[in-house]
């Protein structure tokens, strides 16, 4: 009795029993991770990278390297949350009749909750902000962000996210509430276990870094640009990347609010979200799509960006509309807070209601239509290279309007009224989704690759990764358009009518195909680094670029400028080479720079260590790493060491071994 | 929406062919505005959103589940004097209740109804977010605890259809399927008929019962249900001893006099009228409220004077004196 009492005061519910080993899925997956884990350990140990990692990667406020730890982050994720997703397609292939597929209710309610709480969060949004990150500041011709050190502190708390997610995997179970979290599922009398804790600590860590990412970009936009660059000189990525911020500051808030009263249900025994004592499930429903929809504009208007900079370049002309791409931008970002009871017409809300945000919803079409046309007329009397990145695009444009349409015809009050929570619905966001934000993601990573590397990826495995891609989403959404046409819904576990099973294998073979389109990539990047010699780039500019990010050297040096560029037309590098500027070679001076610093690592693991000591009730722990966090945060203001200057002679080396590159090249 | 759709599919393709490079198509790298072309871009998208909107707006009043139906079939109207079929609509953890209050029967994932008939079903959940959904009758709807939503639906053809919840609510729901039967009259009152002979009998005790989750639960049928209990699920007062909603929200109602829920009486006399409903004389004149009393600007404006280097502290002399305060 004792002995219990002690264990309980020690380990809070975490015991034996918390350990998934009568899984066998989940035994074999947790194997091998520990095996990759302790030979990737055992590798940077044996090869002394520690060191090296912990000073240069670790605690850097570069927010190039930063960017490159979220495009890792994002990339690792993805691994994992397309693992579920191969898992979910092959349940619902074989799930017909008597055949009850391989995965419980319980097993499968966790994956598809995991699966798009791992998409948006952990795959998305790192991958959006890490390209953000790596290239904006390059474009405004900046430095660093606004707040260096913020920058490493949100990569380092989206991570701690990440991590605790993938804890829940072997340590407990993960929330069985869709990807929201819903409740009533996930109230406290509906679901006792861990799951939705360690998404609520998860996504509150991560979504305090998201947050502090935003506000450091918009300050970044806003007062560090070149000399020269106004508003409406700035390229449209960096205008795509402030309006998107501005509406991440805007929502997050909303969604930790929400988050916070669901903890408070469950950890205090208040009645917010409850059906009972005057708690109301459909009040959270309203938060968390109040920040949702607006999400979907945060993740896919930097890749409008990013699809704009691409078209630009490779059509070798000037953006078509520029100031209307601007103002749809701006519009979108607006009209995006209008919407969200378009995600629950269904609930009873009167005709008014439901025709305002039906109208409002579809009036969002409008701007982004007209952003179609602007990069069908950027095309148009181009000279459109076809190199990855504008495959990517092309592919887009012709994915993304079939998305656009049937995202219409949803919000049609009418329409949802027999769509709603259907697999039409679930077809037709992985359809913006894929189609719009991942296809230009790979975009902007093929695009800006060389940049970042110094070398380009190579183009056969890129256009393996490309057709897998392509090919695998149509194969493997059509058919789930046709289902849900016909009436099926979403998350269902097991199917009774025989004849849709022909659908779903499809689907299945589909979602195997977007498989080896994943594989090729990684394969790609790995053939790429073997043959970095003979994809090498001395140029810094080789795609032809327009923006000023190729006026610097691939990859650049930690100032990103020896001089802050000076900006006197939209797409600054391309005025510049038609001017004929010499890039300047003498008269360095010292340069201004942020220190490293260990402190977003150690705070961002305080925060992870309290998150878990939250979902098992180890009070004492949750206690202890809080004052920890709390003091460790206070004593780093008192960090008065935070900068240092580059000394003239090694810019100078610096951008004389440049000039000797280019000369060469020459 | 085709119509702009197709259009501009293939214009992606041509422009994408025709201005590839070493392609026919002109090279013009100056072409990068054109104010017509920026007008049809922005004007036709919002021409049809516009004819769009208008369909939207007239259909989703028309399609309100909430509203009453105007016609049985596409030919036949509707008869005013013929009462909608009530149906109360319960989903349990994970399966659902119909009771028919009218004729005092209840049914467990079996719904029957008499085609040509319009229905009014009344629709409610005990714990989970649940919508009620069988394609061939009507759109769905949620089912929410706590909160009653309502649906009006006929069936024409008579048939045997599927029906299921459309919105995940736990481990049961993949299976939290209903047979709907439409069938005619006759054989709608001869199906009533034998249900009301059933000896299994729905009150407090046996709801309670079935109440507990439980998954693929068979077809049941009561003979007799509990006058009440379909409002005591929705004011979740079912258990006995605990306190309904409705009673709760009267009481409220009294203790701190707020306005009684919609269609109630008022009990503070009329309700404020808007502005735009008054007449002209009732129009009081519309007075600067920030206008300062005293015209004179606070402190003192002689130069150098000594009561202005305190001038936040209230002294009585200084308040005495008129220059602050007043």
């Amino acid at each position: 009795m004792f002995d219990q009492t002690l264990a309980k005061t020690i380990f809070g519910r975490l015991s034996w029993e918390s350990f998934p080993i009568h899984e066998p899925i989940l035994l074999v997956t947790f194997a091998v991770v520990v095996l990759l884990g302790l030979g990737i350990l055992a590798a940077v140990t044996k090869y002394k990278l520690w060191g090296y990692l912990w000073t240069e990667w670790f605690t850097t406020v570069d927010h190039k390297k930063i960017g490159i730890m979220y495009m890792i982050l994002g990339i690792i994720m993805l691994l994992r949350g397309f693992a579920d997703a191969v898992m979910m397609r092959l349940q619902q292939a074989i799930a017909f009749g008597a055949n009850e597929g391989y995965l419980n209710a319980h097993h499968y309610d966790q994956i598809f909750t995991a699966h798009g709480t791992i998409m948006i969060f952990f795959v998305a949004i790192p991958l959006v902000v890490g390209l953000i990150n790596y290239v904006m500041p390059l474009q405004i011709g900046a430095r660093d962000v606004a707040f260096p050190f913020l920058n490493n502190f949100s990569f380092w708390l989206t991570a701690a996210g990440a991590i605790l997610v993938m804890i829940s995997l072997f340590v407990g179970e993960f929330s069985r509430a869709g990807w929201l979290n819903y409740v009533p599922v996930a109230n406290l009398q509906n679901s006792p276990d861990t799951g939705p804790d360690y998404y609520l600590w998860a996504l509150q860590i991560a979504g305090v870094g998201t947050t502090l990412s935003a506000i450091n970009m918009v300050a970044t936009i806003l007062k560090m640009r070149a000399p020269g660059m106004t508003m409406m000189k700035m390229p449209v990525f960096v205008w795509t990347a402030l309006c998107s911020n501005v509406l991440a500051i805007a929502i997050f808030p909303v969604l930790t609010g929400a988050f916070a009263l669901l903890m408070l249900d469950r950890y205090l025994g208040m009645n917010f979200f409850t059906n009972d004592l005057g708690g109301n499930p459909m009040m959270y429903w309203n938060l968390v799509w109040i920040w949702g929809h607006p999400e979907v504009y945060v993740l896919v208007l930097p890749v409008f960006g990013i699809y704009s900079e691409i078209t630009s370049t490779f059509s070798g002309k000037r953006l078509f509309g520029y100031s209307s791409m601007v103002y749809a931008t701006v519009v979108i970002t607006i009209l995006s807070y209008l919407v969200w009871l378009h995600h629950f017409f269904t609930m009873g809300s009167g005709a008014s209601v439901n025709s305002f945000f039906g109208i409002a919803t579809m009036v969002i079409s409008i701007p982004t239509g007209a952003k179609i046309f602007n990069w069908l007329f950027t095309m148009y009397r181009g000279n459109i290279r076809y190199e990855l990145p504008m495959m990517w695009v092309v592919a887009f444009m012709l994915t993304f309007v079939v998305g656009g349409m049937t995202g219409v015809l949803l919000a049609v009050p009418p329409a949802d009224f027999v769509l709603h929570n259907s697999l039409f619905l679930v077809a037709h966001f992985h359809n913006v989704i894929i189609g719009g934000v991942v296809f230009g993601l790979f975009a902007g990573m093929t695009y800006w690759f060389p940049k970042a590397f110094g070398f380009k990826l190579d183009p056969f495995w890129g256009k393996v990764s490309f057709w897998g891609w392509v090919v695998g989403y149509w194969l493997a959404w059509t058919p789930i358009y046709v289902v849900g046409l016909m009436g099926t819904t979403r998350r269902v576990r097991h199917f009774d009518d025989p004849s849709l099973q022909p659908w779903f294998v499809l689907a299945a073979i589909g979602a195997l195909i977007i498989g080896v389109g994943i594989v090729a990539f990684v394969i790609q990047i790995a053939v790429s680094i073997k043959n970095r010699d003979k994809l090498r780039d001395t140029t810094g500019d080789p795609w032809d670029g327009r923006t000023l990010e190729w006026a610097t050297s691939s990859p650049p040096p930690n100032y990103n400028f020896a001089f802050t560029p000076v900006v006197h037309d939209l797409d600054a590098w391309y005025d510049m080479k038609d001017r004929a500027a010499q890039r300047p070679t003498a008269g360095f001076q010292p340069i201004h720079m942020p220190r490293n610093t260990g402190m977003g690592v150690i705070l961002s693991g305080l925060a992870m260590v309290m998150g878990f000591a939250m979902v098992w009730y180890i009070w004492w722990l949750a206690i202890v790493s809080f004052v920890a966090l709390v003091a460790f945060s206070i004593a780093h203001t008192f960090n008065y060491d935070r900068d240092y200057y580059i000394a003239a002679d090694v810019v100078t080396d610096t951008e004389d071994q440049r000039s000797r590159l280019l000369a060469e090249k020459a | 929406m085709l119509l702009i759709i197709v259009p501009v599919m293939i214009l992606i393709v041509v422009f994408a062919w025709r201005y590839r490079k070493g392609g026919d198509g002109t090279y013009d790298k100056q072409f990068h505005h054109s104010t017509s072309l920026e007008l049809v871009i922005w004007s036709a998208p919002l021409l049809i959103i516009i004819a769009l909107g208008a369909l939207t707006w007239s259909s989703t009043h028309l399609l309100d589940p909430f509203r009453p139906l105007d016609r049985i079939s596409a030919e036949k109207p509707i008869d005013r004097n013929v009462a909608p079929l009530r149906v109360q609509v319960v989903a349990l953890d994970w399966k659902w209740l119909f009771i028919y209050p009218e004729q005092g029967v209840a049914t467990v994932n079996e719904l029957v109804l008499p085609v040509d008939r319009q229905v009014r079903f009344d629709i409610t959940s005990t714990n989970m977010m649940n919508t009620f959904y069988a394609p061939t009758l009507a759109g769905m709807i949620y089912a929410m605890p706590g909160m009653q939503s309502t649906l009006h639906a006929v069936l024409n053809k008579p048939g045997e259809y599927e029906g299921f919840s459309a919105n995940y609510s736990g481990a049961g729901f993949s299976d939290m399927r209903f047979k709907l039967h439409g069938v005619d009259q006759a054989s709608f009152d001869r199906w009533i008929g034998e249900t009301k002979a059933s000896t299994k009998t729905l009150q407090t005790p046996q709801y309670l019962a079935l109440e507990k989750p439980s998954e693929k639960v068979p077809v049941a049928r009561y003979g007799s249900v509990e006058a009440g209990i379909f409002s005591r699920i929705v004011n979740r007062c079912i258990t006995p001893g605990t306190t309904c909603m409705s009673a709760t929200m009267k009481h409220d109602g009294k203790q701190h006099g707020l306005v009684p829920p919609r269609g109630g009486e008022h009990q503070h006399g009329a309700p404020p009228e808007g502005a735009v409903f008054k007449e002209p004389h009732e129009i009081a004149p519309g007075t600067n409220v920030t206008k300062p009393r005293d015209p004179k600007p606070p402190g003192n404006q002689a130069p150098a004077s000594p009561k202005n280097r305190d001038i936040s502290s209230i002294s009585p002399a200084l308040a005495r004196d008129g220059s602050i305060g007043a």
